[in-house]
């Protein structure tokens, strides 16, 4: 990332050699290039657990299918849930919130640097040994073998008796080392916005993004740690004969359950705040009108902190709890709806009356919402205990979750890259090539997972290897596959975009959006030490400020 | 970049930040406290669910002494990081020597009474659902207390050696909030194994 703010005349300086190049990368602790590892090391695991939901669809394309055995059918869901939450979603986001969060705040690099790169090999460490089970598992003298217990590695399928080898070691040891990595980094974002705000940067005018990523990273400390705490527990129970979770010396399985969830239900949280803080910047610049209602927007945010750290037992209605537990649940799960709902209004405040630009960026912000909002109404019927009842392990709660997280989170992240990708390797993407990526992928999506709720409504279970024909499943289940490979090629048109832009791109400059937050200040990609002269601000867009000095935004605040 | 840097505006005459290190041992012990609030719970939900014996009535003795030692320790600290603050770096020394004295007496303690349950009542971590709870919760925070003793001893080898002076005082602050915290932890632990859990 060499810095083109200050070039010093009649210096040439040579090509460094790749391994250079190399080790400055791995011995990083540059905010702003463990951002961008974040990010590669997310895309990575995003294509390595697409091709493992591609081979379950091929799976599930026909009844009777033969594709793979029931027994790598279980390791590849199980695969695909651990890596797509734990490998994609929390890296990819923590990657844009250590890029952004110093930019933005006008800071030269996050609290603790050498704890950012520490946390980010952790977590790399974690995905490695999740994948390490595939050769590891039975040790190196044995057939590979790898997780089979699903994501939520309900007891007593955990026990030593169900789960030999060390399949489900490695699991235990990659969610707990990437876990590690997580506090780090959540430690490391609070005390990055607590102290390291530029001058003039209060509380009240930070970026939303900045704001969003306080909230989530508070939120890891409290629902990560649980699930530190209960991967301890197994690990006691599988290598020192410990009792928590083994039914047979009186420990109990829903405890596990509990634990489970308590971090579970919080996680998905985590995961769609920071995307509401994409929403909350993209929406703004495309609609060419500051954000609507910003206090509101950040009450809404703790509000939903606080309320969705008391709502995980509604995954938990089938178990057998006493109806007061389930009305408390389903009352709480409804009411993170409220703020939920107060956020899309607030966007769609900000576009009402805007000049709306229909950039990529934009194009993703706008499918994001529709979708979310349909996530979300789903998620209420879920959120009812009769309803989820009846529903509760079938392909509707499939398709209410992949809703969320690929309608949610992926369509945010698809924005966020196609919005800061000038920022970060000073070129633009190609906007036909984004176009073209967006409508495949938006048909392909709905394709999948708009006709997913219907088998789910006819009955078909999750986590089936295979099913009989004349069930009413075969279409859809085929569609839904169709659908599957529509967005795998719409993703490969994303990477070829990422790669060919970075070569073949237009130069971006520092500004290409005409933005309003500090990132846009510095050139792109910015220098290592972010700003040359530390910035001051008197506004919540301090860019404003300086393009109009006539008017600023200082004068009403 | 230079002429926008020179139209930023006036900067805020008094602008104050919190301490960066402070602000994340805070964050630390809220992380800390969710995976002690855990294995509590744990602890908690399993009393009397044994299958088998022993129990805790019958073979827990209540470490008075021991838990004195850990808790004074909190004052001692305390002091210490006072006197290093107004540069009073002899106090500051005796001061910290003492609170490694009375955390390691209590991890004697511990010791002691993990030797006692082991050879002479057979309790140990698989023996039944009150050895797993017991060993892991009161284990979690001797862990604790052991990594906290390490970084102690750390600081005072530096101090004796006299690397440690009145600019260090923030940084010893930070350690000094850990020590707090474990001590709090224990009177939890105290209070759910040694008084609710009987």
């Amino acid at each position: 990332m060499s810095s083109n703010a200050i070039t010093v005349p009649g210096v040439q300086i040579d090509e460094k050699p790749w391994v250079d190049t190399l080790h400055e990368w791995v011995t990083t602790v540059d905010h702003k290039r463990l951002g961008v590892l974040y990010i590669l090391y997310a895309l990575l695991f995003l294509v390595i657990a697409g091709v493992e939901a591609l081979i379950i669809r091929i799976q599930l394309m026909f009844p009777h299918n033969h594709f793979v055995s029931p027994e790598v059918f279980n390791r590849l869901f199980t695969l695909h849930g651990t890596t797509m939450v734990f490998f994609m979603g929390m890296p990819i986001l923590f990657g844009f919130a250590n890029y952004l969060v110093p930019l933005m705040i006008g800071a030269r690099d996050m609290a603790f640097p050498r704890l950012n790169a520490f946390s980010f090999w952790l977590s790399a460490l974690g995905g490695f040994l999740l994948y390490f089970s595939l050769v590891g598992a039975n040790g190196l003298y044995g057939a590979g073998n790898a997780p089979d217990v699903g994501w939520w590695a309900y007891a007593p399928l955990t026990a030593r008796a169900f789960s030999p080898g060390h399949s489900t070691d490695y699991w235990t040891l990659a969610l707990l080392v990437s876990g590690f990595g997580s506090i780090g980094t959540a430690i490391n974002i609070i005390a990055t916005i607590l102290c390291m705000r530029c001058p003039g940067m209060k509380l009240n005018r930070m970026p939303l993004l900045a704001w969003l990523n306080l909230v989530m990273a508070g939120m890891v400390l409290i629902a990560v740690s649980p699930l530190t705490a209960a991967q301890a527990m197994l690990l006691i129970d599988r290598y020192l004969g410990g009792h928590f979770f083994d039914t047979q010396a009186g420990g109990s399985a829903v405890l596990w359950m509990h634990f489970f969830w308590i971090f579970g239900h919080p996680e998905v949280y985590i995961l769609i705040i920071p995307c509401f803080a994409f929403m909350s910047e993209i929406i703004p610049v495309f609609s060419r009108k500051p954000i609507f209602g910003y206090p509101v927007m950040v009450a809404a945010t703790l509000c939903i902190g606080f309320v969705s750290m008391s709502v995980w037992a509604h995954h938990m209605f089938s178990v057998g709890m006493n109806s007061y537990a389930n009305s408390f649940f389903t009352i709480t799960t409804m009411a993170v709806g409220v703020p939920t709902g107060i956020k899309i209004f607030n966007w769609l405040g900000t576009m009402w009356g805007g000049r709306i630009q229909f950039k990529v960026p934009m194009l993703f912000c706008i499918a994001f919402l529709f979708q979310f909002l349909i996530a979300g109404l789903t998620g209420v019927m879920l959120g009812s205990a009769a309803f989820a009842s009846q529903l509760t392990l079938s392909y509707f709660v499939v398709a209410h979750f992949h809703y969320t997280l690929v309608g949610g989170v992926v369509f945010a992240v698809f924005a966020a890259i196609c919005y800061w990708y000038p920022k970060i390797t000073g070129r633009m993407l190609n906007e036909t090539l984004g176009k073209l990526h967006f409508w495949l992928f938006l048909i392909g999506f709905h394709l999948t997972f708009d006709l997913m709720h219907f088998p789910g409504l006819l009955g078909m279970p999750r986590r089936i290897y295979t099913y009989e024909p004349g069930r009413g499943w075969n279409t859809l289940n085929l569609l839904i596959s169709i659908g599957g490979f529509i967005q795998a090629i719409a993703i490969l048109l994303f990477v070829a975009n990422l790669i060919i832009s970075y070569f073949k791109g237009a130069k971006a400059g520092n500004d290409p959006w005409d933005a309003w937050t500090l990132e846009w200040a510095t050139s792109s990609p910015p220098p290592a030490y972010n700003f040359a002269s530390i910035p001051v601000v008197a506004s919540r867009r301090p860019l404003w400020d300086l393009k109009h000095p006539e008017d600023p935004d200082s004068r009403y605040e | 970049m230079s002429a926008m840097a020179n139209s930023y505006p006036q900067a805020p005459a008094n602008w104050a930040l919190p301490d960066r290190g402070k602000v994340a041992m805070a964050g630390l012990i809220i992380a800390e406290s969710a995976i002690f609030t855990i294995f509590v719970v744990a602890y908690l939900f399993y009393v009397g669910k044994s299958l088998t014996g022993p129990s805790p009535r019958e073979v827990l003795e209540t470490p008075i002494f021991y838990t004195i030692c850990l808790l004074s320790s909190s004052l001692t600290v305390h002091l210490a990081a006072k006197s290093l603050a107004r540069d009073r770096v002899g106090a500051f020394l005796g001061l910290w020597v003492l609170t490694i004295v009375l955390g390691g007496a209590f991890m004697y303690g511990t010791a002691q009474e993990w030797h006692r349950l082991i050879y002479e009542h057979g309790l140990t971590i698989s023996t039944n659902l009150f050895g797993t709870t017991y060993y892991s919760l009161v284990g979690l925070h001797a862990f604790h207390v052991t990594a906290g003793l390490l970084m102690l001893s750390m600081v005072a080898i530096f101090a004796l050696v006299g690397r440690v002076g009145v600019q260090h005082s923030r940084r010893v602050e930070v350690l000094s909030m850990y020590w707090h915290f474990v001590d709090a932890v224990w009177v939890v632990v105290f209070t759910v194994v040694y008084v609710v859990g009987r």
